[in-house]
This record gives structure tokens, C-alpha cells and sequence, in this order.
């Protein structure tokens, strides 16, 4: 089987880098920080638990990005998918699979109306999204101005249930074997990583997302249509913003307007120590699975270790930021000679 | 290719006809009734100056453009095509390989063998890779499907660019100078390519400036000027004086003159302004020792990527010198950036244009005033009455075609634009001027304007090294050649030994091992 | 086909005003006229200005003309600052907020030293403020350095700031929240005895050393040319990586004083909740002021009355009675109708019509 490659030393590299690091960074908490729940296996599965949403959305906006365009509505419409989501559950009788719909529809939207002014009106994806982001807020405001709670109690039952791993478990204080427990949310999440992986490889489609980011007049005139594909890319964002977002709902039951705020930036961060360049055409939804995760492992060995101060875990992770930023940048310069 | 043939081909009707064409943008009419025949099996040359239209043209039977009036035919169907954009020519049979890269370098080679033409759903990558493997070979292309296009040479990836129309078999292949950054070899692999698809009946449009190529590989040639045809007319009834006539608009005493000129000046004084002593820089060329007198010009001859460039890179600073000394007059210096070769009175004129010259959404008059300005320095600007003035005196003075100094530069013609660089570099009154393919992609009559002018500098006591591909201009207009291959110097030639000859010898020439 | 229906003084009226709204500066001014007199026409008398008194008796100017003056100083500082980086570097500085968040917390602990209430300045305020300003350079600079060195997109550099600014801010003020002596408010409110707040003056100030930067120094110029193309610039001499470093400091010293006029105004400083969303402000003020997102333009009147427009617009929906958090809405709506009555899409279908009537006329006449 010939290995196809979209950049010989730049992915497979900073793939190896991210996933390396991952596990480095794992084992070693497990060495230093055991005591303090590390060790135990259910942590692994709590960086899922806690992450399904943002790994769909990173997936998202890997993809955006691998297009050179970028999104920085997500947060604004995860807000607001969780907002009306929680008012159609508790007031008008919506249930799990209506709930989806709503959030689907609404990604959806603002996916196909801020790919239509970036891809056919050609005007900045920034701009636009940025313009999205406020709207998604703010119409958060208009509906429900206070943090709400879901009253539903199926949706409630599902958001709870856990599936139990079987053979994993941990054993508490008292020497009960407790089993690993996985939500459900991280199955749909796997699922769609799995998808896009598929998608980005094996499709027409995925291989336009890289044309187009490598270099748009070329895939122009090869015949591929730009921006048919750069619509494509911003659809399918806000499908994964709907999935997403219905994720994070079904994760922490509420809404408010502050919500995910950031979450952007964090699915940005995600994606560039996974690999992907913001300038476009290169990018691999593996490593952003694995910056997910190792935003995420980092964040929890730095509360862990934490002294009181609240403001470690923020730099910690602009230093991981700059760390992979920087690490990219020398990677490709160096390729350009 | 016999007469015979050609006659039967002429009987048949044509393959792709185009009847009075028009396109216009803002402020310029750049096709106006023009007229294209193509027959199948022909290689028909598109010649013209800049501005003469033939980009246009190309780009209006591309779908690139649409067109303001005027129609195009294509053997087979009855009714005027409208191609409205390069998927619908594709369509039509009709593929471009254009001068500047058009693929993904993010891409495989394979995958820019095959994206975007078809409408599956999945990739078959087995395949794809396998069936690339088969068009490379036999194309004689020296590249992987699996690599990545941008690991690969700039002639290779214009390789696989052609390789692509070809597998698309296409009826009418529009080649936009595909040779420009070809060396000799890579050369006529093209045009051995070009032969066999000719036998496959598959109407070939070669637009190029270069003369030789053309009249090598081409059967018939139309020649554009000024946004008009001027007229299509069979290679071989044509004499290249008559063909360079036609598309000046002049006559041809001025290149008899030049040539003269160059060998009668330059007996002048033997100061000294540049030498560099086993000077050698970041860009791989090797220690180099060199010097050009006032008054004179030499030139740097050899093949594509000899390392000529280089050279004259390291000189000024733009590249990182690594080893060996430059010196000014006498002096040693020690030139780390542009800028401080600019202050000890060196210029540049760089190779390529649009991307190290021309600051595209800067006008006219900024472009010009830069390099000066920028040796004044951050806290001196020039008054805008003051860069006005220098504007206009070098507009005047270089016959620079612009709707205004404030026009931004990115839309004047070739031609011009490089005029303005020229421009820049004259009002910084350089004692040593580079030019780095000055004349390449434009038209003939700047390309005399640009000649003449290089030697009445050097007559007034200017330094200038002018390097080009065509070894007839280097001829005409420097007095002493240095000779380079493989980034190494082998020879340096003057007087008599100026000839085509002996510099193809040179180059060829027996290998440096002691 | 003869186009005389039209007559003469109204083709002239018609050439005039294709000339004026070529003009660079015509969107944001006829933006801001459009928004000035909708609030009028919401609430007559919306520019009255008039004099009266505060709490301690000194004369001060009143009026919703004053207050939008004076709360869109910093954005016009900021926007000044982001005009230069993203013409030289071609993206945004999305940290500015943040950094505002550091330069707030130096300044605060200078003030304030170790007590949350103290009773006397800990500081000379020059000192805070140089030393404000200095917080804000090196946090400009260390945007500079991955940008023009590391050659990393501004907007991914900058990222990295945007995540820790604010973080870096409360661990600067030690996780206290003190708040300084009320002298430290002059240069945030009104110096006693003096009716035009201070925040104004300052802004005349800043924007006036702006205007001689540019006129005598080659600023303009060399910021464009490296936006624009910086290969071609380095081989005319110019140090692109100096002049992009440049900018980022420049901006760097913008966000110091944007800072301490920010925490003067109620002297104490919140790092999490200080200005929130400027950095999105500032760069939509760049925008409207006409300046191309992706480099190469300094219109540096378009940015400040970009920034002026802003103001007015949040001052008109604050009058209205809007939920601060639905303001947004209407931002998202006013930037997209801009930056999409600018886009080549739209300029060509109304273009289009012009063109065709202008082909059809001009045949039999001679090409330009």
C-alpha cells in the first residue's frame, strides 16, 4: 500500500511531535502526580469526557483552517445552541432527538450563511465570523439573559447515563473496584474524528479542502471550484459547531451568555499543536484529536499542582501555544529553503 | 513535417476558430477584432509584445475571462461555445499550462495529476498513484506520484503540469510559456513531447518570446500587437528579420547598430570599481573572484541555475555572504544587507520582477523614489513636490507608459513596470548597476529601448553587469563575459572570443580538477 | 446611440460626487454623519453640550457628544496603533485587550504597592505611567519578535498574549484588586477646575504626534511597502523585519497609555473584566476607516473616525435602552453591511450597469 503524504517531514513530524509529547507528558503525571488521581484510569477517560465537545469543534475548524479561512463564531453558537436547546427542552416539550435537530440547524445556519459572504462574496472570514461570534451572543442575551438549567428529565437520564468499560476500572479508597465510565457524548465525538479522517483522505471533497488552502488560484485553475469548496468547508464547521455544541449541552446541562467563551481560541490552539497551519493546506484531524488532549492533560496536572493562584493554567497554556507556534514556524522556514 | 501534410490540413476544418474578439478592462481595450485559426496536429506559435494582447486572448478561450463580444468555435458542435470558466473549457477539450506554477504544492504529484477532474466522491489512491506512475514514465518526468510537488525543481513541476493536459486528452493545448524556466534538456523532452502529441492530431498554442523556439518547433505563428492581429503567417514563409519587424513595428537597423557599438566603446579606463575576492554566499555558489571596471559592462553567461544570480546576489548583499571580501574602489567592505551595498553605490535590478521588484499596490512615483529614499533614510522624507519631480523626470526620460504616477504599478504592462525598477535604480545614480535579466518577458522594443540605454550609461562611465538569457543580447551589449557553471566560474571572455561558440564551449568545457 | 438625454449640469453634479466617494475617507465619514444624525432624529438634542458642575463644584462639559469624545480615547489610541501593524504585517493584534489587562496591573501595583486601599500614592503617577507604557512595549515587542523574526501570522502570535495577558495582569497585582488615592482619576475624568475631561486631551495629544510621525517620518511609507511586498522591500533597502518589529511596539506603547487612561477612570483595575472585547473594536475601527484587513493600507483618519463610529453607535444603542449583552447584534450587523457593500462582489454588480452604458457610449470614441 503506497503511503500518501500531504507534506512528507511537515505532518508525519509534527504529527510525531504532538503524540509523543501527549504520551511523554501522560506518563510522567502518572510517575509524579499518581497520588493525586493520576494514576488512575478513569482519568484518561475524564480527558474525553471533559473534551468530547471541544474535539469536535477543533475538528471543525481544523478543517476551516486547512482551507485558510478560519472560524471564531464556534463559541458564540455553542452558546446559543445550548441556550434555545435548554428553552425548547424545559418549555416545549423537545426531547433528545429534537434537541439535536435545533442544534444541527442552527450550526448549520450560521455555517452556510458565513460560508456564503466568505466563499461567495468574498468578504473576510475574520470579519465575518468575528460578526458571527457577536450575534451568536447576543442573541443568547435576547432569549434567556440568566444562566438556565435543563428541566427535562430524558434528556437528563441520557446526559447521565455512562457506558462502563469493561475490564478497566480503578480501585477507590476502600478497595471497591469501580469501573471506568465513558459518556456518551465521546462516542459521537470519536465518530466524527473518525468521519473527517475518512473524509479529509478518502474524499474528492477533503483533497479540495487542501488544494484550495495550498494554493487557491492553482486549484482554481485546475478546475476545482474554490468557492464551492471554501462554502463546503464553513457548511461543514457549523455542522460540527451543531454537533458540538449539542455535545457541550449534553455535558453541562446549561446555558448562559458567557458560556464557551474562548472556546474558539481553544479549538484554534487545539488545532496548531495538532499540526494544522493556519496559512492553509496543511493539517490532520489525528493531531488534532491529540492537541486536544494535551491541552487538556496539561490544564489538569497545572490545577493539580496548583498553589492557589488562579492564573497558572491560562499562561501554562499560552506557553504550550507558543511552544508548538514557534516549533511550526522554525519547521517551515526551514522547508522553504 | 512535410509540405503535403500541411496542405491536407488546411483542407479540413478547422479546429478551434475565434472571430473578432473583444475584451476590454478599465481604461484599456486589450483585444480588439482579433482573429485565431487552429487546425489539428498544428503548432501554432502566439507572438506579440506586452500589451499586445496575447495573455488576454488566452485567458478569454480559458473561461478565465469572459468576453465582450466576438465567438469561438470548436470543431464538432455547430453552435458558437460559450467557455465561461476553466472547467467549461476543460469540457471543450481545451487545457492550459500556464508560465507560473498552476497546481497545489501542498499536493502530491499524483494528486495534482488528477484533482478536480472528476466528480466521484472517494479517491482511489491505489490507482491514482499507480496510473501516475505510467504518465511520468513515459513523459520521462524524474518525479514520485507519492512526492510532495513542492519537494520537486520548478522544471519538474512544470512538468507535471503538462503531464496533466496531456492525460486530459485534450484537443487543444494552450502552452503559456512553459519554457521559461527550462534549460536546454528539459527543453526539448518538451518539445519531443510536443511532436508526439502533434501526431495524435492535438492542436498545440505556444505563446513564448523565445525566437529559436519558436521557429524550431512551430508551424504556423499569428502576431498580435497592441490589443490587434497583425496577421497569421506559415513559420517557414517567414524570416526571422521580417518576424521581428512585424512585431516592432520597426525596422531593423537598430540591432546592427547596437551590435557595432558594443565593439568599438569600452576601450576606456581600467579603474576598478567592484572586486570580490573568493566571495561566496548562503546561496551555494562557489568562492568567486571578479571585477568590473568603470565604463564597462560584462555580463554573466550560463545555463539555467549556473549561478549567475547568485552572484550578483552576494554582491549585493542580498543573499548571506559566507567567505571572501568585496571591495569598493579599492576599499574593503563588508556588505551584510541591501542597504548598505545601495550607500556604497551599488544597484540591483532583480530577475524576478513581480515578486523582488515591483511593490505592486505602491504608485508610479513611490516605486521610483524608494531605493533613493530609503538611503536618505526613516526620518527624511522626500516632500511629495520633490518625488513628483523625480517621477517625472524618469517617466519622460524612459518612455514609461502610465495613466498617472499615482497609478499603483501592479497595473502597467511588463514592460513598464520594468522601466520603473529601472527607473528606481538610476535616480539612486549608482557607480555599479545590476541587471538581472532585465528584458526577459517583454517586449522587443523595450528590450532595444533597455540595450541602448545600458550602453550609453556605461559610455558615461557607469559600471553594469547585465545578465540574460539570450546570449545574442549579451553579446551586442557587454565587452567581456563571465562564464558559469554549476555555481562555479569557468571563464571569462572578452573581444574576440565573444561568440556563441565559444561560450557554449566554455560552459561545456572540460572539468576544473586541478 | 448618443448619450445627451442627460443634461450637462447634472453630468457634472454626477462627476463631482464619483470623485468625492472615490475618496478614501468618504464610507467612514458618510458612516458617521449617517449614525450622528439617526441619533438625532432618535433623540433631538443628542449634541447639546452644555456646562455644569460635579460633586465638588468644578466646572465640567456635559453632554452625549462629550461622553462619546471621551470614552472612545482609547479606542482611538489602540486603533492608531493597529492601523500601523496591520499595514505592515497583514493581520490583527488580538492581544491589545489583554495587554491592557498587564499594563493595568503594573500600574496598579506601582500605585498601590502591597494594600488594596492605600491612602497616599505608593508612586510618583509618571512613574506608573512610564512604567505602564514600558509593559506595553515589551509586551509589543514580544508580538514583534514572533511576527517580524519567527515569522509567525500576527494573528496566531498574538493568540498566545490573548490567552495569558490577562492571567499575567492578576498575577502582576498579586491576586489583590486594590484601588488607588482619587488623584490617580484626573488623567481618567476631569482635572479639577478644567471642563474638558481629560481623556479628550490626552487623545489631541496622541493623535497630533501621530500626524507629525507620519508627515515627518517615513512611517507611512515604509509600513506599506513591507505589507505590501516585503521581498521587494528588503532589496530596496529596507529592513522589513526592523519596521514590523516596529509596529508592534508602537502598538505596545498605544495599549500603555490606552491602559492608563482605562484605569485612571475609576482607578482600579479588574484584569478579567477590563475592557472587554477591544481588541474585536478596535480592529472593526480599522476596518471602517477603509484600511484593507490583509495589509498594505495606513489611512490613519479613516482608523480614528472608524473609532469615532464605533463609540457613537454603542453611545446610540446604550440610549436606546439595549441590553449591553444584545449590543453585539447590532455591531455584527453594521460590520457586515460594511465590509460587504466594499467587497469586489458587490462593487461589481453595481458597477456592471455603469460599465455596460459606458462600453455602448464609448465605441467610435478614441481609447484612452
Amino acid at each position: 500500500m503506497l503511503k500518501r503524504k500531504e507534506s512528507p517531514t511537515d505532518t508525519a513530524f509534527l504529527l510525531t511531535i504532538t503524540i509523543s509529547l501527549f504520551i511523554v507528558i501522560y506518563i510522567l503525571s502518572i510517575i509524579f502526580l499518581g497520588d493525586k488521581g493520576f494514576s488512575k484510569i478513569q482519568m484518561f477517560f475524564n480527558l474525553f469526557n471533559e473534551n468530547a465537545a471541544l474535539i469536535v469543534i477543533a475538528c471543525g475548524l481544523s478543517i476551516v483552517m486547512i482551507t485558510g479561512s478560519i472560524d471564531i463564531s464556534v463559541g458564540g453558537s455553542t452558546a446559543l445552541i445550548c441556550t434555545s436547546c435548554i428553552v425548547c427542552l424545559n418549555n416545549y416539550g423537545f426531547n433528545f432527538f429534537t434537541a439535536l435537530i435545533l442544534a444541527l440547524v442552527i450550526g448549520l445556519t450560521f455555517g452556510a450563511v458565513q460560508g456564503f459572504m466568505i466563499a461567495y462574496l468574498e468578504m473576510q472570514p475574520f470579519i465575518v465570523t468575528l460578526a458571527g461570534m457577536f450575534l451568536g451572543r447576543g442573541l443568547v442575551a435576547l432569549i434567556e439573559v440568566n444562566q438556565i438549567q435543563v428541566d427535562n428529565p430524558s434528556f437528563e437520564l441520557l446526559s447521565g447515563a455512562r457506558i462502563q468499560i469493561p475490564f478497566l476500572g480503578d480501585i477507590n479508597k476502600r478497595g471497591v473496584f469501580i469501573q471506568s465510565k465513558l459518556e456518551y457524548g465521546v462516542v459521537i465525538a470519536i465518530i466524527v474524528v473518525c468521519v473527517m479522517f475518512w473524509l479529509l483522505r478518502k474524499t474528492n471533497l477533503g483533497r479540495s479542502f487542501y488544494a484550495v488552502g495550498g494554493n487557491s488560484q492553482s486549484a482554481l485553475m485546475l478546475g476545482i471550484n474554490v468557492k464551492k469548496t471554501r462554502f463546503n468547508a464553513h457548511l461543514l464547521c457549523g455542522l460540527l459547531a451543531g454537533i458540538g455544541g449539542f455535545l457541550y449541552l449534553f455535558h453541562t446541562r446549561s446555558g448562559s451568555v458567557q458560556q464557551a467563551t474562548g472556546l474558539e481560541m481553544d479549538a484554534i490552539s487545539a488545532s496548531i499543536i495538532g499540526g494544522t497551519l493556519l496559512t492553509g493546506g496543511v493539517g490532520n484531524i489525528f493531531g488534532t484529536l491529540f492537541g486536544v488532549l494535551t491541552s487538556g492533560i496539561v490544564l489538569l496536572i497545572v490545577t493539580a499542582i496548583g498553589s492557589q493562584d488562579p492564573w497558572w493554567p491560562q499562561i501554562t497554556r499560552a506557553a504550550m501555544l507558543c511552544f508548538f507556534i514557534v516549533l511550526q514556524s522554525i519547521i517551515c522556514s526551514r522547508k522553504r529553503k | 513535417m512535410s509540405e503535403g501534410r500541411l496542405n491536407i490540413i488546411t483542407m479540413q476544418e478547422p479546429l478551434l476558430t475565434m472571430k473578432n474578439i473583444y475584451k476590454s478592462f478599465p481604461g484599456v481595450r486589450a483585444l480588439q477584432n482579433v482573429n485565431f485559426t487552429l487546425y489539428e496536429g498544428e503548432i501554432h506559435a502566439l507572438m506579440g509584445e506586452n500589451g499586445a494582447g496575447k495573455s488576454t486572448l488566452i485567458k478569454v478561450l480559458t473561461g478565465v475571462y469572459p468576453m465582450d463580444g466576438g465567438e469561438i468555435y470548436i470543431k464538432g458542435e455547430n453552435r458558437p461555445v460559450h467557455i465561461k470558466s476553466p472547467q467549461d473549457a476543460h469540457k471543450h477539450g481545451i487545457s492550459t499550462v500556464y508560465q507560473e506554477i498552476t497546481l497545489c504544492p501542498n499536493l502530491t504529484v499524483a494528486e495534482n495529476l488528477f484533482i478536480g477532474r472528476n466528480d466521484e466522491l472517494l479517491v482511489d489512491w491505489k490507482k491514482n498513484n499507480s496510473r501516475a506512475e505510467g504518465i511520468l514514465e513515459e513523459l520521462g518526468i524524474p518525479a514520485k506520484p507519492t512526492q510532495q510537488l513542492s519537494n520537486c525543481s520548478i522544471a519538474v513541476q512544470q512538468m507535471v503540469a503538462i503531464a496533466r493536459a496531456v492525460d486530459m486528452d485534450c484537443k487543444v493545448l494552450i502552452l503559456d510559456e512553459p519554457t521559461s524556466s527550462l534549460d536546454d534538456q528539459e527543453v526539448t523532452k518538451l518539445f519531443l513531447l510536443m511532436r508526439e502529441l502533434k501526431s495524435r492530431g492535438v492542436g498545440i498554442i505556444f505563446v513564448t518570446h523565445f525566437l529559436e523556439q519558436m521557429y524550431a518547433i512551430c508551424d504556423k505563428i499569428t502576431v498580435l500587437r497592441g490589443g490587434e492581429l497583425v496577421g497569421e503567417y506559415k513559420v517557414m514563409d517567414l524570416p526571422r528579420v521580417e518576424l521581428v519587424a512585424k512585431m516592432m513595428g520597426k525596422e531593423l537597423g537598430d540591432l546592427a547598430d547596437i551590435h557595432n557599438k558594443a565593439q568599438t566603446d569600452n576601450e576606456n579606463t581600467k579603474e576598478v570599481i567592484i572586486e570580490t575576492v573568493g566571495l561566496a554566499s548562503n546561496s551555494g555558489v562557489k568562492p568567486f573572484d571578479f571585477k568590473a571596471y568603470k565604463g564597462e559592462v560584462t555580463g554573466f553567461a550560463g545555463l539555467l541555475g549556473s549561478g549567475r544570480s547568485e552572484c550578483v546576489r552576494a554582491i549585493f548583499g542580498a543573499d548571506k555572504v559566507t567567505k571572501g571580501k568585496i571591495k569598493i574602489k579599492g576599499n574593503e567592505v563588508n556588505i551584510t544587507s541591501p542597504l548598505k551595498a545601495m550607500k556604497k553605490g551599488i544597484g540591483y535590478l532583480p530577475e524576478d520582477r513581480g515578486r523582488d521588484g515591483i511593490i505592486g499596490d505602491l504608485s508610479v512615483r513611490e516605486n521610483i523614489v524608494l531605493a533613493l529614499q530609503a538611503m536618505r533614510g526613516f526620518f527624511r522624507p522626500f516632500t511629495k513636490a520633490q518625488a513628483q519631480a523625480f517621477a517625472d523626470e524618469y517617466i519622460s526620460l524612459l518612455n514609461i507608459k502610465t495613466a498617472s504616477a499615482d497609478t499603483p504599478v501592479k497595473s502597467l504592462s511588463g514592460g513598464n513596470q520594468q522601466k520603473v525598477i529601472l527607473a528606481r535604480w538610476l535616480l539612486t545614480h549608482p557607480d555599479y548597476l545590476i541587471l538581472d535579466e532585465p528584458t526577459r518577458g517583454i517586449d522587443i522594443g523595450t528590450k532595444v529601448e533597455i540595450q541602448k540605454l545600458v550602453l550609453r550609461l556605461a559610455s558615461e562611465g557607469m559600471s553594469v553587469t547585465f545578465i540574460s538569457a539570450e546570449i545574442e543580447e549579451m553579446l551586442r551589449t557587454c565587452s567581456r563575459l563571465i562564464v558559469m557553471r554549476d555555481l562555479f566560474v569557468v571563464g571569462e571572455l572578452e573581444g574576440d572570443d565573444m561568440t556563441q561558440d565559444k561560450i557554449m564551449y566554455t560552459i561545456a568545457g572540460v572539468n576544473k580538477s586541478e | 446611440m448618443t448619450k445627451n438625454n442627460i443634461k450637462p449640469s447634472t453630468q457634472r453634479g454626477v462627476s463631482v460626487f464619483k470623485t468625492i466617494s472615490k475618496h478614501r475617507l468618504f464610507i467612514p465619514i458618510a458612516f458617521l454623519m449617517f449614525l450622528l444624525l439617526l441619533n438625532i432624529f432618535i433623540k433631538p438634542g443628542f449634541l447639546r453640550i452644555s456646562l455644569g458642575r460635579d460633586s465638588s463644584g468644578n466646572p465640567v462639559l456635559i453632554g452625549n457628544l462629550v461622553n462619546i469624545l471621551n470614552n472612545a480615547t482609547e479606542l482611538v489610541i489602540l486603533a492608531i496603533g493597529m492601523t500601523l501593524v496591520t499595514a505592515s504585517s497583514k493581520g490583527q493584534d488580538i492581544s491589545v485587550g489583554s495587554t491592557i489587562a498587564i499594563v493595568g496591573g503594573v500600574i496598579m501595583r506601582v500605585l498601590c504597592g502591597n494594600e488594596t486601599q492605600p491612602t497616599e500614592l505608593k508612586a510618583p503617577i509618571i512613574l506608573a505611567f512610564l512604567l505602564g507604557c514600558l509593559a506595553g512595549m515589551v509586551c509589543g515587542a514580544f508580538n514583534g519578535i514572533l511576527v517580524a523574526k519567527f515569522k509567525i501570522q500576527p494573528m496566531v502570535a498574538t493568540l498566545i498574549l490573548f490567552t495569558a495577558g490577562r492571567s499575567i495582569g492578576s498575577m502582576a497585582m498579586g491576586g489583590l484588586k486594590p484601588k488607588a488615592v482619587s488623584s490617580f482619576g484626573y488623567y481618567g475624568n476631569f482635572i479639577p477646575g478644567f471642563p474638558i475631561p481629560t481623556p479628550i486631551l490626552i487623545t489631541i495629544l496622541v493623535v497630533a504626534i501621530t500626524y507629525i510621525a507620519l508627515k515627518k517620518t517615513n512611517l507611512g511609507l515604509y509600513t506599506r511597502a513591507v505589507g505590501i511586498n516585503d521581498r521587494s522591500s528588503r532589496l530596496n533597502g529596507l529592513n522589513p523585519a526592523k519596521i514590523k518589529f516596529m509596529a508592534y511596539v508602537i502598538m505596545g506603547f498605544c495599549v500603555g497609555i490606552a491602559g492608563f487612561v482605562q484605569s485612571s477612570r475609576v482607578q482600579t483595575v479588574n484584569p478579567y473584566t477590563i475592557v472587554p472585547g477591544i481588541e474585536m473594536d478596535v480592529i472593526l475601527a480599522v476596518a471602517l476607516g477603509g484600511n484593507s484587513l490583509g495589509g498594505g493600507t495606513v489611512n490613519m483618519a479613516g482608523s480614528i473616525i472608524g473609532a469615532y463610529t464605533l463609540q457613537t453607535l454603542t453611545s446610540m444603542l446604550t440610549t436606546l435602552n439595549v441590553n449591553t449583552n444584545a449590543v453585539p447584534v447590532f455591531k455584527a450587523v453594521i460590520i457586515i453591511l460594511l465590509v460587504a457593500i466594499q467587497t469586489p462582489a458587490v462593487k461589481n454588480f453595481f458597477s456592471n450597469k455603469a460599465k455596460v452604458s459606458k462600453i455602448i457610449s464609448n465605441q467610435g470614441k478614441e481609447s484612452a
